[in-house]
């Protein structure tokens, strides 16, 4: 395995743990009672998020998936406005009218969660074809589930993406199951790299919770679809620790199950061992990103619990740009 | 005044602004190679390359969806439909992606794209690709919805649509495209959410837009050969609608007919009607008329296509019997 600089290793660790702690509050918060609407956590998949964006640039763009919050975090969304939104206040990233589903930065590229599944694909396309026009250099990554590729704007975002070699990089999140529908009876093949050669674009199917192993493959994806080759698509197998929603009484699996599955696969604790192993980190940093980590989660709770809702004045705000409401 | 096309009205409104702006294209099927199927396109990638005027896969999810990609990554974009019916493949695309994004993520972006939409009846092209669809999109909080019924409406709107910021979806029936009228030199730009007062009266208003302006200004003639003056009204926008327009003339009339291809039920006729009547009841010395299809899918044989056809004798008939 490659060396890395400390600093990227500690900025990946960082991100998994920012990740992991934001969920486990926001699922605290949700089963409290305290959060209006649903939410959907990406505990167990934090290394896909981390290990391939943080290979982006800023200036380049995301469109996310209903379970969106590890790809804003991993893009370089703060966590205040992020917690706030999803306490539906007027501080939070869309000022309490997305909430967890839509959350957006787009001052750091990120497009959007999406609360229709496959609905953030052709988004990327035409981010990737709008960067193609003006010749910007930059890249758009898009995030499906094992479930979301089945959707039809999968097919129609791959041909077209391959045809005008956009650049874009589609990412299936292979979780296993496609809200309670596990992949092995909903989805053709074991493993969806495969489709991609339909549409003529190289596709990898990676180990999604190995962090290394996932920024690897994105160094990769990103070299071919910055040189102007066209799309490329990455496969990362991972595992859906919790429900498909905070709440899910999870009927179609067992506990023990999850259980083996976070204890074999967890991507913290795969990335504590090799680091530790290699002896690239060392305990103490990784407790000292943690601790710090956990204050940010809790002052970021402590604040969206305190911020005020939006006024009714603001209903209307950020609609029309051009007026239009009677 | 000079006179040009519909269609020609279009070409010239896409080729001035994709001059003016540099961030303004165009993605549709059959655009590019074949000029559109109506000619609406004619000449556009000679002028500026097909990197600017894309011909697309049959793949309307992914045009529209990339055009509202291209729009949050500073792009002003136009995307052809082909035909109305077809907007019901990418309905996610434009209802809640294009429609909902602004307001969802808070005023962050905006959603300054174009979809094109060729609609209405004719030669007999059936039912999935007949339809007036426009009455599902005035539904919809967060797009603007346009429909001009001449020349240089089609042109001024399409103007004022591609500088908008904010969606809109354009309506064109594919009638109109041959048709010539008087298009104004130079900048013509038409204000979307004004209407127009396309003939003053005073017994009656009929509201319309679209092809069946045609029907109804014809109606206002044989009208006034009998008497009577209606005011006709050429909304131009659906969403918002002007109000203001249609209840000034009220005002004046005491009576309205709505008249409109579409289907009756449901239909833009029914919230003009609704309007109306919430807001205006007592100025009416008569009950509100709508004209609009019967509630069937268009059919196919030429007879049975004439009886879901709105003709000018229909509105005619209909106006006399609240003008008596």
């Amino acid at each position: 395995m490659l060396a890395y600089k400390k600093e990227f290793l500690q900025n990946l660790y960082r991100t998994m743990v920012r990740i992991r702690l934001f969920e486990e509050k926001v699922g605290e918060c949700f089963l409290g009672g305290e959060l209006p609407g649903f939410v959907h956590l990406y505990i167990g998949e934090e290394a896909i998020a981390t290990g391939l964006l943080s290979e982006l640039n800023q200036d380049d763009y995301v469109a996310s998936t209903h379970r969106g919050h590890g790809h804003c975090i991993a893009k370089g969304a703060k966590i205040k406005p992020m917690m706030a939104e999803i306490f539906g206040k007027s501080t939070g990233y869309c000022k309490g009218k997305g909430g967890s589903m839509h959350i957006a930065d787009f001052s750091v590229g990120m497009l959007g969660a999406n609360g229709v599944v496959g609905g953030g694909i052709n988004l990327a396309v035409g981010a990737a074809l709008a960067a193609k026009m003006k010749k910007s250099g930059q890249v758009a990554v898009t995030f499906f589930g094992d479930g979301g590729a089945n959707r039809g704007t999968v097919h129609e975002g791959m041909n077209m993406a391959a045809i005008w070699k956009l650049p874009v990089i589609f990412v299936c999140e292979f979780n296993q199951y496609a809200s309670t529908t596990p992949s092995s009876y909903g989805t053709s093949v074991p493993n969806l790299a495969v489709r991609a050669q339909g549409y003529n674009m190289p596709g990898v199917t990676v180990d999604g919770n190995d962090v290394f192993a996932v920024n690897e493959a994105a160094k990769k994806a990103l070299e071919y679809v910055r040189a102007g080759n066209g799309p490329y698509m990455l496969e990362f197998k991972t595992y859906r620790i919790k429900g498909h929603y905070v709440g899910d009484p999870e009927l179609y699996r067992s506990k023990q199950e999850v259980q083996d599955h976070f204890d074999k696969n967890d991507p913290l604790k795969n990335f504590a061992k090799v680091v530790l192993a290699k002896k690239w980190l060392s305990q103490k940093d990784m407790d000292a990103i943690y601790a710090e980590v956990a204050a940010e989660v809790k002052t970021a709770v402590d604040d969206a619990r305190k911020d005020p809702y939006p006024t009714d004045s603001e209903l209307f705000n950020d609609y029309y740009v051009e007026g239009g409401v009677n | 005044m000079r006179e040009i096309s519909f269609s020609e009205a279009t070409l010239e409104a896409m080729s001035e602004e994709m001059e003016r702006d540099s961030s303004v294209f165009v993605l549709g099927e059959d655009i590019a190679r074949q000029g559109g199927i109506f000619g609406q396109f004619k000449g556009l990638p000679q002028k500026f390359g097909t990197e600017r005027v894309l011909d697309t896969p049959i793949s309307e999810t992914s045009i529209v969806g990339a055009a509202v990609g291209a729009a949050l990554a500073g792009m002003r974009p136009v995307a052809d439909m082909h035909f109305a019916d077809f907007i019901g493949v990418c309905m996610d695309e434009v209802f809640n992606q294009m429609a909902k994004v602004r307001f969802m993520f808070g005023g962050q972006c905006k959603v300054p794209m174009v979809l094109r939409a060729p609609d209405g009846i004719i030669r007999s092209a059936a039912a999935q690709h007949s339809q007036s669809v426009e009455a599902w999109f005035m539904h919809i909080p967060g797009v603007k919805v346009v429909i001009p019924s001449n020349p240089a409406d089609a042109k001024g709107l399409l103007k004022a649509a591609i500088r908008s910021d904010d969606p809109v979806l354009y309506f064109e029936h594919k009638v109109l495209f041959p048709m010539k009228g008087p298009v104004p030199d130079g900048d013509h730009i038409v204000p979307i959410g004004k209407a127009n007062v396309s003939r003053a009266g005073k017994d009656v208003t009929i509201v319309s837009y679209s092809l069946m302006m045609h029907r109804a200004l014809e109606a206002a003639e044989k009208l006034a050969t009998e008497g009577v003056q209606a005011e006709v009204i050429d909304l131009r926008t659906i969403s918002p609608i002007d109000k203001e327009t249609i209840f000034e003339s009220v005002r004046k009339t005491k009576r309205l007919v709505i008249v409109h291809e579409a289907v009756k039920q449901g239909g833009v006729g029914a919230e003009i009607s609704a309007l109306v009547a919430e807001e205006m009841i007592d100025w009416l010395d008569a009950p509100i008329r709508r004209i609009g299809a019967p509630f069937v899918p268009v059919p196919f044989s030429p007879p049975l296509e004439q009886l879901v056809k709105i003709s000018a004798d229909n509105i005619v008939k209909t106006v006399k019997e609240i003008c008596r």
